[in-house]
């Protein structure tokens, strides 16, 4: 795998799917009927919009129709990336365990980039203190233990080889959401 | 983007939200889902002896003060079009602010992070086109004059994020 972005496979969607995104992917109305009112808004019936949903959740285009809370205002004010050097041929096996833990909010195999970063797997963790991450973090190590690699350092680079790390956020730098354009 | 926010500098210091027991329960209860139905707030209502005005009410006023920061359909990324990439730089701190500058100028910058680490800006690139992001990449080098370490998913796994309060 070089520097080169993975192109995805861009799936289709109906034109009746992508108006369905574009109505409600600031939000779902909350109203007593909100699928009445988007049924309105599509001009096709409340049976056919819910027939609609459970198709696009049942797809996967749809993961949940859920609530976000924004972590901070719960108290979860700490987050911490944890990055892994997994070995390859078990990565997917437990990566998919990780991702499992309720205390992730993300989970991801990524490049490495040798010797900068020789980390593949990606953790977001989110607790209330310092400690709690710190713990998170342990509890994913302890889930890893087995196939984590230790890697000889090269002692004429200016950094260290480890089998992990975790990486907390100082400062937003720059936020704005992700909306389809039209 | 009209609904996104912006927030430019925000340190991560945010306050604490004060919560009644009915929006605790829905906090918690909603995380998992709401029902696909007619009423989907009568429903819960009833899961929680409640009734769906108060719990319309409720959703209302934590959506407002972004205690919830989204309600509704989550879609997958990938459906809304466009690519992405999680990608790095190893800032000299003495020209960080300068650098951030030059990194958020660009409107493709989507989410971008200070962290602890020798690689210590981590910001998400989002494109309409996928070999849009090559380009953004090549362009944040030239500007800065810092290599970027580049990190798109190769394999996203679910994930079971629950916070109760």
């Amino acid at each position: 795998m070089s520097d080169t972005t993975i192109l995805q496979e861009k799936p289709s969607l109906t034109a009746i799917e992508r108006q369905y995104i574009l109505l409600t992917q600031n939000g779902l109305p909350i109203i007593e009927k909100p699928y009445h009112h988007i049924a309105e808004q599509m001009q096709i019936s409340v049976e056919e919009v819910l027939a609609l949903t459970n198709d696009m959740l049942a797809r996967g285009i749809i993961r949940r129709i859920a609530a976000v809370p924004n972590h901070y205002k719960l108290g979860y004010q700490f987050n911490g990336m944890t990055v892994w050097d997994v070995d390859d041929k078990q990565a997917e096996k437990f990566g998919d365990a990780v991702g499992r833990l309720p205390f992730v909010s993300h989970c991801y195999l990524r490049p490495r980039h040798l010797p900068q970063w020789n980390y593949n797997l990606f953790a977001m963790v989110h607790g209330k203190t310092p400690e709690a991450i710190a713990k998170y973090r342990g509890q994913i190590k302890e889930l890893l233990k087995e196939v984590l690699l230790t890697r000889n350092n090269d002692l004429s680079q200016d950094f260290m080889t480890k089998s992990n790390d975790m990486l907390t956020s100082t400062e937003i730098l720059k936020k704005t959401g992700l909306r389809l354009k039209r | 983007m009209d609904n996104a926010t912006l927030v430019k500098n925000e340190k991560i210091c945010h306050e604490i939200a004060e919560l009644s027991a009915l929006d605790k329960s829905l906090i918690n209860l909603l995380q998992h889902g709401l029902p696909v139905c007619e009423r989907p707030f009568e429903q819960i209502a009833n899961e929680l002896g409640s009734s769906e005005a108060q719990v319309i009410q409720h959703l209302k006023e934590l959506k407002q003060s972004r205690v919830l920061s989204r309600f509704g359909p989550m879609f997958d990324a990938v459906y809304l079009g466009g690519a992405f990439t999680l990608a790095a730089l190893a800032v000299p701190d003495e020209d960080f602010a300068k650098v951030t500058e030059q990194v958020n100028s660009f409107e493709q910058i989507a989410h971008n992070y200070r962290r602890t680490h020798r690689f210590n800006m981590w910001f998400v690139i989002a494109t309409e086109e996928a070999n849009e992001i090559e380009r953004v990449i090549t362009a944040i080098e030239e500007k800065t004059g810092l290599k970027v370490l580049n990190t798109p998913k190769l394999k996203e796994f679910y994930v079971g994020l629950y916070l109760p309060v």
